[in-house]
């Protein structure tokens, strides 16, 4: 097939970006939407320009580096699907493509389609872990998990921090990604003890960071490559509300001493 | 002259080796450890469980890796599971059993002593990733869950559905992120090792290229722990992540590592097939799929039927034809290998011929849809959407994909190079899986590595060297940043005509044909003559747009390739020496009657420890010797 590809051009962090068209003739259905990329990019360099950067490793779905709008949609059309997982038998023969990095004030542009998802890291670092130092784990059969708790904690640690549901978001919210780790560790008895402390300090970093707060429009859900479910961010908030509750309660406690 | 290797494997009886061995390690006393930086580059399995206990343990440490977050390290998509001798089964396995098992499938060319530790050290892995919340499969009544993985006959493999690197990476990633948050850990993402710098002998520092702004810069630190993954892009098409590379561990052999047993890869037999010119990469379908489907191509040359047009007498079911008592479960190096001679005798299957059915129309009848699902539909998924077929309708097409290489670093019991002072963990090092690794043992490796080994060895070297205080500003440290620099500048000077991926598919192909799943001694012989003048060719005609002083990703990549063609020829050099056949490195011309491998233990039971000799030179030949006290070296057979 042959196609029009619009992709954003931006040389670095400070520079102004645009839409620039290219052809890509002879785009093979079977080919990933990064492998489309790979072709234009040996045409660029053939062309003596600047191939267009992307990130991108595993190519498998499952590292997370990739992932940009495509046709305004983050991951592409396919449902569930990451962008170097999404096949160009998805488009049809001589469709413009538009193709734009993640938007979000949180992740400033790094080049074309390349971002700064650093933010997602920092949040992780608010109390995203279980405190376990190594050496000191008790035998694993000790701690019995019914396994409705482990498949469910199982579904939200299946997050690959991909971003998408941030991008796709029209507030840039990161609710779906923290909520995802809060679910994961406070599903688990192991999780139990940080409870709390996980829910405040890491919806707190969330905020601190330049992400907008969850209105329930429900996109991040929609975008998500893993189909990570929106329930966990009433979880989330119901975490994070006790938490926040508890010092007082505690104080309350004290005082009636 | 000879360096010689010294295993400083322990005194004392088998089992007895890694408990004495910890008790006589000197320490490091609690204060004295902050004083000391260690410098981790890669936060795989082994990178990021080693920078977050080192870290607890109150060293400094400082994680680099050249993705823009240590959870993308390519060890999150390892699929099928991470071995452990719990025998929670009670089906009869045993440290011993995941030991022998180990040594038997490396074809009897690893290390007795290490491969022994790594059994006993699996089952605290099991406990450390429980208790940090990795959600592994489990049972109704809420007890861990095991299955049967890759050559093993007994149930000993632990799994988070068809994802278990990324559990086991993530668990890793949040202990790491958890000592950042602590302030023991300094990260240090899209940042790429592109030097060792050495000072008195001792490696004392790095030198790296920040990849947003293109500045190249140095860390000193009083150790180098090397777990950088390993070198299966070498062939171009793999099912390594694309990053993947050579460029760490080659450029500390280039300053006097030795690279051991560098031919020893492991051609993996479930991957989706080629299917046009554009391929970048090759997909895994998890080997545990073995245990339910069954491979099969039809009898008859040239049948071009649809697979349930061809009645079970036409099929041919070669695994458990040839293998009655493995069957399909046989392990990867024979599996693949009896792929590409049913393919080479023209009755393989799909676009060119270069595919053999992996089937589960049996198991589905058997145990249904939905139990089908639940083991593996992450994985028919992933199947269908490359490829646009349903497996649940029609059987996989699969054939054989570079995976995994055995070969690395050597390293002592230590995980001591032949560097004073430099670590080589997980992929990186040769240590574990002698000449084929079994599945579900790298995650199992990586991990006992970085969360039990290093912890404690480094102590030991540390309290037992006299390290003087080094600065980035020592003399050594301006002089390898100044050849850093000539390097990338030559890379751009160039300004050729071809592109770095042209010469890097060249390269793919090339050693596919000639140091993939069989090798002759002919072949590889052009190999060598081949090889230098690609590399010629890439220095005279490359093209790399762009500047060094950005986010470049050309350059990257052709810093990397260019490293992959100085590895490929010591490859090939290894496997033309290696006058045998043993695990992953085949030999046409050793090989018995029915086309099984031939090994030679009178001659080549040791593990091949090269040094570089400088550009151009013939690399120096260094042996350890590979004693085996407690193992009879058997002929491996799953017949
Ligand atoms: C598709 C697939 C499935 C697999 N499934 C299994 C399985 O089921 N069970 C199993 O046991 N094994 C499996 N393996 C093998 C296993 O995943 C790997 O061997 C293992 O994860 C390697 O871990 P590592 O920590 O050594 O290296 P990696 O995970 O490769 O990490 C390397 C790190 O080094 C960094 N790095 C590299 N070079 C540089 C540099 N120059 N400068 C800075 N940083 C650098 C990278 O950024 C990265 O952080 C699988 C492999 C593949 C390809
Ligand atoms: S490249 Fe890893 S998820 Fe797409």
């Amino acid at each position: 097939m042959k196609l029009t590809v619009r992709v954003w051009r931006q040389a670095g962090p400070q520079a102004a970006g645009r839409l620039v068209d290219y052809e890509v003739p002879d785009v093979s259905p079977d080919a990933s939407f990064l492998e489309m990329l790979d072709g234009l990019n040996e045409r660029l360099t053939a062309a003596g320009e600047e191939p267009v950067a992307f990130d991108h490793d595993c190519r498998e779905g499952i590292c997370g580096a990739c992932g940009v709008m495509i046709n305004g949609v983050a991951h592409g059309p396919g449902r569930a699907t990451t962008t170097c997982q999404l096949h160009m038998r998805s488009f049809r023969d001589g469709d413009l493509v538009t193709v734009e990095p993640w938007r979000a004030r949180a992740f400033p542009v790094v080049r074309d389609l390349v971002v700064d998802r650093a933010a997602l890291d920092r949040v992780v670092q608010a109390g995203g872990f279980i405190s376990a130092r190594t050496g000191s784990a008790p035998e694993a059969n000790s701690v019995l998990v019914p396994k409705p708790d482990a498949d469910l904690a199982f579904d939200a640690a299946a997050c690959i921090g991909c971003g998408a549901c941030v991008a796709a978001c029209p507030n840039a919210s990161a609710s779906l990604f923290t909520a995802a780790k809060i679910a994961h560790l406070g599903l688990l008895p192991q999780g139990q003890p940080e409870r709390h402390r996980r829910a405040l300090g890491m919806v707190e970093r969330m905020d601190l960071e330049s992400f907008g707060g969850c209105t329930w429009f429900g996109e991040c859900q929609e975008a998500c490559p893993k189909g990570i479910s929106i329930d966990f961010i009433t979880r989330m908030n119901r975490d994070y509300l006790r938490a926040a509750a508890q010092p007082a309660q505690a104080e309350a406690a004290a005082g009636a001493i | 002259m000879t360096i010689p290797l010294d295993a400083k494997v322990p005194a004392g009886p088998l089992a007895e080796k890694w408990d004495r061995h910890r008790g006589a390690l000197r320490l490091v006393n609690p204060a004295n450890k902050r004083k000391h930086v260690i410098l981790v580059v890669g936060s795989g399995l082994a990178g990021a469980s080693a920078a977050a206990s080192l870290s607890e343990l109150g060293y400094r440490v400082k994680c680099f890796c050249f993705q823009d977050s240590p959870r993308r390290a390519h060890s999150i998509a390892a699929q099928g599971g991470i071995n452990a001798a719990k025998n929670y089964q009670g089906d009869g396995d045993s440290i011993w059993r995941l030991f022998y098992d180990t040594i038997k499938g490396g074809d009897f060319r690893a290390r007795e002593a290490n491969v022994y530790r790594l059994a006993q050290v699996s089952v605290e892995i099991i406990d450390q990733c429980v208790a940090q919340g990795v959600p592994f499969a489990r049972e109704y009544g809420g007890l861990l869950a095991n299955r049967s993985f890759g050559g093993a006959q007994v149930s000993r493999t632990f799994y988070a559905r068809g994802q278990t690197g990324q559990q086991l990476l993530i668990g890793a990633y949040q202990a790491l992120e958890k000592e950042v948050a602590r302030g023991g850990v300094e990260m240090f993402p899209r940042t790429e090792m592109l030097d060792l710098v050495l000072v008195d002998g001792r490696a004392r520092g790095i030198v790296v290229r920040d990849l947003v702004t293109g500045a190249v810069t140095s860390h000193a630190g009083d150790a180098v722990v090397l777990a950088t993954g390993g070198y299966a892009n070498v062939f171009y098409l793999s099912t390594t992540a694309k990053g993947s590379n050579v460029t760490a561990t080659w450029r500390a052999h280039r300053r006097g590592a030795l690279f051991a047993n560098p031919c020893y890869t492991q051609i993996h037999p479930t991957c989706i097939p080629v299917s046009g010119d554009h391929q970048s990469k090759l997909t895994l379908m998890s080997e545990s799929l073995r245990n339910d489907g069954r491979v099969w191509v039809p009898k008859r040359a040239g049948d071009a039927r649809p697979p349930h047009e061809i009645p079970d007498a036409e099929r041919d079911y070669y695994l458990e034809r040839k293998y009655p008592s493995f069957g399909n479960l046989s392990p990867r190096d024979i599996a693949s290998r009896a792929a590409k001679e049913v393919c080479d005798e023209g009755r393989g299957v799909g676009p060119g011929g270069r595919g053999v059915y992996l089937d589960f129309r049996d198991a589905i009848q058997r145990l249904g849809e939905p139990a089908i699902a639940e083991r593996y539909g992450n994985l028919f998924e992933m199947y269908q959407r490359i490829t646009d077929e349903n497996p649940y309708r029609a059987p996989m097409r699969i054939y054989p994909a570079p995976h995994y290489t055995m070969g690395g670093l050597w390293v002592d019991y230590n995980l001591m190079g032949t560097i004073p002072g430099l670590h080589v963990l997980g992929e990186a090092n040769f240590s574990d899986h002698g000449a084929n690794r079994l599945g579900a043992s790298a995650l199992m490796q990586g991990l006992a590595d970085g969360y039990f080994v290093i912890p404690l060895t480094i102590g030991d070297y540390l309290a037992s060297s006299k390290l003087a205080p080094v600065g980035t500003d020592h003399a050594e440290f301006r002089r390898v940043e100044a050849e850093v620099q000539g390097r990338v500048n030559r890379l751009l000077g160039t300004r050729g005509t071809r592109s770095v991926d042209s010469f890097h598919k060249a390269l793919g192909h090339l050693m596919w044909e000639r140091c993939g799943m069989a090798r002759s001694p002919g072949g590889l012989r052009e190999a060598l003559v081949e090889i230098p003048t690609l590399r010629e060719q890439f220095w005279a005609e490359v093209r790399v747009p762009g500047t060094g002083e950005a986010f470049n990703q050309s350059l990257e990549r052709a810093g990397r390739v260019a490293d992959f063609l100085e590895l490929a020829e010591l490859m090939c050099r290894d496997a033309l020496h290696r006058e045998e056949s043993c695990g992953g490195h085949f030999r046409t011309d050793h090989q018995t009657g029915d086309g099984e491998a031939k090994r030679d233990d009178e001659r080549f039971c040791y593990v091949a420890a090269w040094e570089w000799t400088g550009e151009g030179a013939e690399p120096q030949l260094h042996r350890e010797p590979l004693a085996f006290e407690n193992v009879h070296l058997a002929t491996r057979s799953y017949k």
